[in-house]
């Protein structure tokens, strides 16, 4: 089965404090440390665990820039045969549809059985996979917890629904699926796996040698644009505890006890 | 402005509690909009679900097929896609259901799509401005989305406050015969009920609830050790289970365990919207973490920046002296 995952280089929200920079307007981007979006993670590892079931092979693209190249050869030193890195000016500014004809241009240009991507990065929006499927007239199950496949035809899927509840379905080949945490257990990857793949060449493809037209990507088509970023507002105000540990958890079972939390 | 459409989910013949919810997002978006509600499904409980939505829709279109009986989102987006006007404005609950559809709904619809909205500005001509997160809920955005083809929005469950409007009574209209619905890539085989856990932590008063900040299995321990003296289960958020720390038993959000104690702590927990779906009737809610821009500050009562790692163990310590010696009576 050819595999193919789309993953996204984001700011690690494990390791950074995300907060607003001076002006207000944006995150403050300076020292963040970067990482493989989590669920694209699972994705990747989900295909490589499928690939050696069923045989074939796994492909990692993203559309970014140069410093976006680390997570591809990261993915590689995973066990992914193959990456690519779509990259062109015209392609920022892009929204959620912008990135699923980007990448709708790249998949018609190879044959793949099989796309997955994480279920949402750090906007939350979880909307690319959808989309994508949508442009190809694939099917797509968002929310994806489990794969089984069927025959060369088809696969059962599992789709993380309320309450720990799992909502089965079959799904024709070829499909999109939207990979949710916990799926599996992502293999760890040392550097010395990443040295393995430090020089292999990455092939780049920018908006001409895919056909695709600017005009439908970018800034210019997009209908979703963020405006800028602020501080949250509280829905409570919280007694912030001051003072000491020991001060701290004085008065911290002080009010666990008057809330009845101890007896 | 374009019609406003809400899509609405049902079970066991009743509407989603987002009904109103959503009622209350299209009136946020155009005050003058009576929003149309569109119910899919098939037989007499379609019809009990269209019936009680007529208070808060002034029209409420029906799709009864029996293909439709489950909610497959590739059979409703095709369904929609057959019955919506052109440039309409189409409101899904942000859930697992919303996931699935929206997205591709707007690639079919040619309109923009926003996800997990979490209030709505205003309209300036074409151009309607709403509240997203991003970062877990660290931090906010203003989003513009050009509504001039169309918009697809998916709303956050429990952000908008249902309106405090006389009842309506609308009318039901039958587009059954519209939708053609025809066979679907992805077919609906079955729902597997969660198996119960060891322990119900449904039916704890007080919870020592833990996430990512936990760090590594052995220091699940801690939290047991606090739980045990405080007469508390232990619960978590999402990583945790994702990690095989915890079963999923344990897990407290849209996709685990909704829980109802009156002493909710949060330790190591960032509080994403989903795991804070699962906290109802109100407890008392105690964030414990070191990042002082967690957003679970933004909804607790008592906010204590500081590294679980080391605070719960000392505050295991300092519950079991005042176990010992237990406050009088008076």
């Amino acid at each position: 089965m050819n595999i193919l995952v789309c993953a996204r280089r984001v700011p690690d929200t494990s390791e950074n404090e995300i907060e607003l920079n001076a002006a207000g307007n944006d995150i403050e981007r300076d020292d963040l440390v970067y990482s493989v979006n989590e669920p694209d993670n699972y994705a990747v590892e989900e295909a490589l665990q499928i690939v050696d079931r069923v045989g074939g092979n796994v492909t990692i693209v993203t559309v970014g820039g140069e410093d976006d190249e680390e997570i591809l050869r990261r993915e590689m030193a995973m066990g992914a045969k193959h990456a690519a890195l779509i990259s062109d000016e015209t392609f920022s500014g892009s929204d959620g549809k912008g990135i699923a004809t980007i990448l709708k241009a790249f998949v018609e240009k190879g044959h793949y059985d099989l796309i997955l991507t994480g279920v949402q990065a750090e906007d939350g929006a979880a909307q690319v996979g959808g989309m994508l499927a949508a442009l190809l007239d694939y099917p797509f199950a968002s929310l994806v917890n489990s794969i089984e496949v069927l025959d060369g035809k088809k696969l059962k899927v599992s789709r993380e629904i309320e309450g720990g509840n799992k909502e089965i379905n079959e799904i024709d080949l070829p499909c999109v699926l939207s990979i949710q945490t916990g799926i599996n257990e992502p293999r760890y990857v040392g550097m010395k796996g990443i040295r393995q793949v430090a020089s292999v060449e990455i092939p780049t493809f920018g908006a001409s040698e895919l056909g695709i037209d600017p005009g439908a990507v970018g800034e210019a088509a997009a209908k979703v644009k963020r405006a800028d970023y602020f501080v949250p507002t509280p829905n409570k105000a919280a007694e912030v505890l001051e003072g000491s540990r020991a001060e701290k958890i004085d008065r911290l079972i002080e009010l666990v006890r008057a809330k009845g939390g101890l007896n | 402005m374009a019609r406003i459409f809400a899509y609405i989910a049902h079970k066991d013949a009743v509407a989603d509690d987002t009904a109103a919810e959503l009622a209350a997002a299209a009136n946020k978006i155009d005050p003058a909009a009576s929003p149309t509600a569109i119910v899919t499904g098939c037989g007499p409980e379609l019809d009990a679900v269209c019936h009680a939505l007529r208070a808060s829709y002034g029209e409420v279109w029906k799709i009864a097929n029996e293909a439709l009986t489950y909610p497959n989102a590739e059979l409703v987006r095709k369904a929609l896609v057959n019955i919506l006007p052109k440039d309409s404005i189409v409101l899904v609950v942000h859930n697992h259901f919303g996931v699935d559809l929206s997205p591709g709904l707007s690639i079919k619809l040619n309109s923009a799509f926003v996800s997990d909205v979490l209030a709505v500005e205003g309209v300036e001509g074409t151009s309607l401005k709403v509240v997203r997160q991003e970062f877990g809920g660290a931090v906010s955005a203003h989003v513009r989305c050009d509504i001039s083809s169309g918009a697809v929005i998916n709303v956050r469950p429990g952000a908008f406050k249902p309106l405090d409007s006389a009842p309506t009574n609308g009318t039901v209209v039958d587009k059954s015969s519209e939708v053609g619905v025809r066979a679907a890539g992805r077919r609906y085989v079955e729902t597997v009920v969660a198996e119960s856990g060891d322990v119900d932590i449904t039916k704890h008063q007080v919870l020592v609830s833990i996430g990512r900040g936990i760090q590594e299995k052995d220091n699940v321990a801690i939290a047991e050790e606090l739980a045990e003296a405080l007469g508390a289960a232990v619960s978590c958020s999402r990583p945790v289970v994702d990690a095989k720390w915890l079963p999923k038993s344990r897990q407290v959000g849209s996709s685990g365990q909704t829980v109802k104690p009156k002493v909710y702590l949060a330790c190591g927990i960032s509080g994403s919207f989903q795991h804070l779906a699962g906290i109802k009737g109100n407890p008392f809610i105690v964030a414990i973490n070191k990042n002082p821009r967690a957003p679970i500050f933004q909804i607790a009562d008592v906010a204590i920046v500081d590294d679980i790692l080391e605070f719960l163990p000392e505050l295991t310590v300092r519950i079991r002296d005042h176990s010992l010696y237990p406050t009088p009576r008076t």
